[in-house]
């Protein structure tokens, strides 16, 4: 218990070095626009996948569950964009880049600890946490929402073609279910769940690869454990946020 | 001049260094040598500010580290070059980023000025050719040079060298230690060499230091070290066969010189 505490109080150490002023604001430009590229742009290709297939997957499993004659079928596409705007596109998907974004994260800041990389910053006297963790930072939490929202409308176009193409609802069905009773707080919701995630994906694994001792193995291990943390701690705060933003 | 004067560092409670005391003189190349795990590095770091003491104190030209403030540290560490056991060069930056970080962050000229400082320096280690390299494209000895020229790039007035000839060849070894030694006339700089390569001893080392076990064991000139009577340092220098070869010799040449006498 104590180490836990010890950890999450290093935890906010490190968040209160992060945040200081860039000691060079035309290299911390650079550094941002090189994150967007190496964290956001690069897992646009897989996000675009899985949310292409999981829409679709949605749609077939809510028309198999849909199945009374008394149930308009536009409800189809409704249940289909409330499950995507509400959980998977900002939750799920932000689990898959925790892996994905949160292991490199680790094993990059991890690697350059134990090849001295961040010691020759320190030497510099550059605020290694600033310089390496900020943009990556603004990155997240600033492109992440763009991710979300192409995962939302990838999202309804794969449920859109495996309702047509299986037959289980008609395009004007579901284009209308699609369109009905849509609740703009609702895309709020997702994006304020989708940064507060993104600021969880670029700070835990951060903290895993900074502090992290001795070699290989270690950093490994580290990129391991940052996986896991950041998921627990995503989903625990996905259910703090929805009981705080949609609960009454 | 860095004074260290007792400095006491110790972690989980395992004391590294137990009340080291040194001077570093402007202009000179001094080094600490010693056996792995005798606190070389840790004196190292905590003269860098990288560790923390638990005692004692550092001072740069009689102003002590901790009392510094966080501008006046910032400060100072640009006027420090350090030159890293394994390199520490940025792997995702070129040979000419990796040089030029410190100007980019550090100064404002311009980028032709950069361009034109970088390859001054690249030129000063002999690497007129590895400006578009990745670190990994290099040798050893190359990445050691680049070190050298990031660290040499804001002309410091100190230079610390963490076992620059680890893993080198010992031509390899040769270079790098006359380009060290050079370097430091040219440009005045107090530099500060952690190493184990009695080559290196022989070569640059105008005061030597010996730690053992955290303990400041002998100090000296290395004219002074093939002399000594400090046990452990003669079992430290005298460790391979080829310096156990020359101390037999030594010592027969010395005898032979006695008994014609």
């Amino acid at each position: 218990m104590i180490n836990y505490i010890k950890h999450i109080g290093r935890y906010f150490l490190m968040l209160k070095r992060v945040f200081r002023k860039p000691q060079k604001k035309s290299v911390f430009r650079e550094l941002i626009f090189k994150e967007i590229e190496d964290l956001g742009i690069s897992s646009i290709g897989i996000v675009a996948f899985i949310s292409f297939f999981v829409g679709g997957v949605v749609v077939i499993q809510t028309a198999l569950n849909l199945e009374s004659p008394l149930t308009p079928k536009y409800l189809i596409g409704f249940a289909s964009r409330e499950s995507l705007i509400l959980e998977f596109s900002p939750t799920l998907i932000s689990i898959i880049l925790a892996g994905k974004v949160g292991s490199f994260i680790t094993s990059s800041i991890g690697t350059m600890r134990v090849t001295e990389q961040i010691d020759a910053l320190e030497v510099m006297g550059i605020n290694s946490l600033n310089h390496l963790v900020l943009p990556k930072l603004i990155a997240t939490v600033f492109f992440y929402p763009f991710v979300i929202i192409i995962s939302i409308f990838l999202g309804i176009v794969g449920g859109w073609v495996a309702g047509i193409i299986t037959g289980l609802v008609s395009s004007t069905d579901y284009i209308y279910g699609i369109r009905v009773g849509l609740e703009p707080f609702h895309f709020f919701y997702s994006i304020v769940k989708t940064m507060v995630f993104a600021f969880i994906i670029a700070t835990v694994p951060a903290y895993h690869g900074f502090y992290v001792n001795g070699g290989a193995i270690e950093v490994g291990k580290a990129s391991t454990r940052a996986v896991v943390w950041t998921s627990v701690v995503i989903i625990v705060l996905n259910y703090v946020l929805t009981q705080m933003l949609l609960g009454k | 001049m860095i004074e260290v004067r007792n400095v006491y560092k110790e972690f989980d409670g395992v004391p590294i260094l137990k009340g080291i005391d040194a001077t570093f003189e402007n202009g000179k190349t001094s080094l600490v040598i010693g056996t792995s795990g005798s606190g070389k590095t840790v004196l190292l770091k905590c003269m860098l500010g990288l560790f923390r003491p638990e005692r004692g104190s550092i001072s740069y030209d009689g102003q002590k580290y901790k009392e510094m403030s966080v501008d006046q540290r910032l400060l100072l560490r640009q006027e420090i070059g350090m030159v890293f056991q394994g390199s520490a060069l940025f792997d995702s930056s070129t040979v000419r980023d990796n040089v030029m970080f410190p100007l980019k962050m550090f100064t404002r000229q311009s980028v032709n000025e950069m361009k034109a400082r970088v390859d001054e320096v690249l030129d000063r280690v002999n690497l007129p050719d590895a400006h578009n390299k990745y670190p990994a494209e290099l040798s050893g000895g190359m990445q050691k040079r680049v070190a050298i020229a990031r660290a040499i790039v804001m002309n410091p007035k100190y230079l610390f060298c963490d076992e620059p000839n680890s893993g080198l060849d010992p031509k390899t070894s040769t270079v790098i230690d006359n380009l060290i030694q050079e370097i430091t006339k040219d440009y005045n700089i107090t530099t500060i060499i952690n190493s184990h390569d009695m080559n290196s001893v022989m070569e640059i080392g105008e005061k030597i230091i010996f730690l053992k076990n955290g303990v400041k064991e002998w100090e000296g000139t290395s004219h002074d070290v093939f002399r000594t009577d400090n046990e452990a340092l003669t079992d430290f220098v005298y460790s391979s066969n080829l310096f156990q070869k020359v101390r037999k010799a030594q010592l027969a040449e010395a005898a032979r010189d006695q008994h014609q006498k």
